[in-house]
């Protein structure tokens, strides 16, 4: 397999995370959404780290996956916060920071 | 140049098994992304990201990063969505009706914006299709467990024991941010 079809479909599951974003009204959604693209730059890096024969792409993985987890339980603390002073997690209906 | 391509899938004697293995993970991670995005249900959309990341595992796997194909199961698909779905459920919440049978503006505006960031990428990467060297012969043992560990507790110590810290203050942060507040106003 040539490299460019391991980049190509990162790309689209990036663009999905993105439209995913961009459209839903759901928090929970909207944050899963920033999982997958989280998720595609980790695929981005492990096909370059293989091609290169290079063990340092996949180490970045390993700390990029950390962080995830360490940002998936704070995130939905503070989904679970908000839905406790609004009780909803629509984000078009939490307007506290918007001008 | 997709013929040429096709025709380098077969000169450098890969397995017609890989190339099969690889459309059909690379298919079931995109349909289960757009479905995803595209459930009402909160919990299908979960679920559908376990089938998604599962995939993805599956492409990790092609690459021969067996390490981070089994730690993105255990940690993706096993630790973070059952916290995703332990929410979901502690939150209880109702399917949104209008998803897509209402016309909204926002949509059209969030699928071009997504048609753009795809043309930019795929731009991108065309402009080295077929400069890009070969999978390296040294691939196999990049993605053990052995290679992987004796680079992380040698090169990486300092950065492993951070991240020993970053966890333990998220989770003492999620504590402290998802409890009750024990003074000030009620809550319920």
């Amino acid at each position: 397999m040539e490299l460019d079809w391991y980049l190509s479909l990162s790309a689209v599951l990036f663009t999905i995370g993105v439209i995913g974003v961009l459209t839903r009204k759901n928090a929970i959604v909207v944050f899963m959404c920033a999982e997958l693209m989280l998720n595609s730059v980790n695929l981005t890096l492990v096909s370059f780290s293989a091609q290169h024969g290079d063990v340092h792409g996949q180490i970045l993985v390993f700390f990029s996956l950390c962080v995830a987890a360490a940002e998936a339980a704070v995130g939905l603390a503070i989904i679970i916060a908000i839905f406790r002073n609004h009780l909803t997690v629509d984000i078009s209906q939490i307007n506290l920071l918007r001008w | 140049m997709l013929i040429s391509q096709r025709c380098s899938f077969f000169k450098r004697g890969d397995s017609i098994m890989e190339i099969y293995l690889f459309f059909l993970f690379a298919t079931s991670a995109v349909a289960s992304a757009v479905a995803m995005i595209t459930s009402r249900d909160t919990v299908n959309s979960a679920l559908f990201l376990v089938l998604n990341l599962v995939s993805i595992a599956g492409v990790f796997l092609l690459l021969k990063a067996q390490f981070l194909a089994v730690i993105q199961i255990l940690v993706y698909g096993g630790a973070i969505m059952v916290l995703f779905l332990f929410v979901i459920m502690l939150l209880n919440l109702s399917s949104e009706e209008n998803l897509l049978n209402r016309f909204s503006a926002k949509y059209v505006v969030g699928f071009f914006l997504g048609v753009i960031v795809l043309s930019q990428l795929l731009y991108a990467i065309a402009d080295f299709t077929g400069t890009l060297p070969n999978f390296s012969p040294g691939i196999e043992q990049v993605g053990t467990v052995e290679a992987l560990g004796d680079e992380l507790f040698s090169t990486y110590l300092l950065p492993v024991l951070i991240t020993a810290v970053l966890l333990t203050a998220a989770v003492v942060g999620a504590i402290l941010i998802a409890q009750r507040k024990l003074t000030g106003k009620e809550n319920k």
